[in-house]
C-alpha cells in the first residue's frame, strides 16, 4: 500500500494551524479585556499561583522533550525506547493535570468561578479575568487530555508492530499535536501567571 | 511507505534544546519579578517567542523539513498576525 508521508504530515500541520487560530481568538480576548479593564483585570491575575504555573511549565517542557525523543527512537527502529518515551510523556501529562486540578480546586473552593459567590461580588474586570482564565486553561487542559489519549493509542499501535522504523508518521503526527499543546502553554504561562 | 528519507535528530540536540527552554523559563520568571511597567508584557512575549521558535525548529522538526513546511507555517503566522493586529487596532482606535 502506498502511503504519502509528506502529505500526511502536511495535513497534520494544516490542522495545527486551525488550532493556532482557535487559541488566537482567546488571546485577542485577553488583550481586549486587559485594555478595557486594566487594573481590575491585572489584580485578578495576581491571584494566580505563579509557582504552580512555573511547575506546570517545567512539566510540559519536559514532556515535549520525551515526545521528541520518541520520534528519533522510532526512526532508528528502537521501538522499546520509543515506548518508554511515550509512557514518560503520558506520565508528565497526568502530572500537569494533577497540578491543574489542585489549582482549579483551590480557586473553586474560594468561590472564584463563574457564578461563584466570591466572584459574583467582584468588579467586572476581575470577573472577565477569571472567565477567560477558565475558558483558556480549560480548553488547553482538554487538549492535554486528548493529546494524552492519542499518545496512548499510538503506544498500542507501536506494541502491535503497526508503527515501526519503516512507517512512523502516525507517531510523528501525534507528537506534533503534543508539541502544539506545549507551544500554546508557552504563551498562556507568562500572560496569565507572570505579567499581570 | 515510500519516501521516508528523513534526517534523524540526535538525542543530544533535543536535550540541549530542553536545557535552553528551561533557562528561558527561569529568565521569564525572573524578569517578571522586576517592575518594568508595560515593558514587562513585551519582554515576556519576546521570551515566549524565542521558546516557541526552539520548539518549532527542533522538537517539531521545522529546521529539518522541506522549506515548504516553513513557508506554510509563516503563512499561517501572518494570517494570525493580521487577525490579532487588526482586531486590536479596531478596539484601540475605534
Amino acid at each position: 500500500m502506498h502511503k504519502d508521508y509528506t502529505g500526511a504530515k502536511m495535513g497534520m500541520w494544516l490542522f495545527l494551524f486551525s488550532e493556532l487560530l482557535l487559541f488566537g481568538g482567546l488571546f485577542i480576548l485577553y488583550a481586549v479585556s486587559l485594555n478595557r479593564h486594566g487594573a481590575a483585570f491585572a489584580a485578578a491575575g495576581q491571584e494566580l499561583d505563579w509557582m504552580l504555573g512555573t511547575l506546570n511549565t517545567l512539566v510540559l517542557l519536559t514532556s515535549s522533550l520525551t515526545a521528541a525523543l520518541a520520534v528519533s527512537a522510532i526512526q532508528q527502529g528502537k521501538a522499546q525506547m520509543a515506548l518508554r518515551c511515550l509512557w514518560a510523556t503520558i506520565g508528565f501529562a497526568l502530572g500537569f493535570l494533577v497540578v491543574k486540578y489542585v489549582e482549579w480546586g483551590t480557586k473553586i473552593h474560594h468561590g472564584l468561578y463563574p457564578g461563584g459567590a466570591e466572584l459574583a461580588g467582584r468588579e467586572a474586570g476581575q470577573m472577565s479575568f477569571f472567565n477567560l482564565y477558565y475558558v483558556t486553561t480549560g480548553l488547553h487542559g482538554l487538549h492535554v487530555i486528548i493529546g494524552g489519549l492519542v499518545l496512548g493509542w499510538v503506544i498500542i499501535k507501536v506494541r502491535q508492530g503497526k508503527v515501526h522504523g519503516g512507517d512512523f508518521v502516525l507517531l510523528e503526527n501525534s507528537v506534533l499535536y503534543w508539541h502544539l499543546v506545549d507551544l500554546i502553554w508557552i504563551f498562556i504561562f507568562p500572560l496569565y501567571y507572570l505579567v499581570l | 511507505m515510500s519516501e521516508q528519507n528523513h534526517f534523524v535528530i540526535g538525542y543530544g540536540t533535543f536535550v540541549r534544546v530542553w536545557c535552553a527552554l528551561l533557562a528561558l523559563t527561569v529568565l521569564t520568571v525572573g524578569a517578571s519579578r522586576i517592575d518594568l511597567g508595560a515593558f514587562n508584557v513585551w519582554l515576556a512575549l519576546f521570551i515566549a517567542s524565542a521558546k516557541s521558535s526552539l520548539v518549532l525548529l527542533f522538537f517539531m522538526h521545522l529546521k529539518y523539513e522541506k522549506p515548504l513546511f516553513a513557508w506554510m507555517f509563516l503563512s499561517a503566522l501572518s494570517i494570525l498576525a493580521i487577525f490579532l493586529g487588526f482586531t486590536f487596532f479596531d478596539v484601540l482606535y475605534r
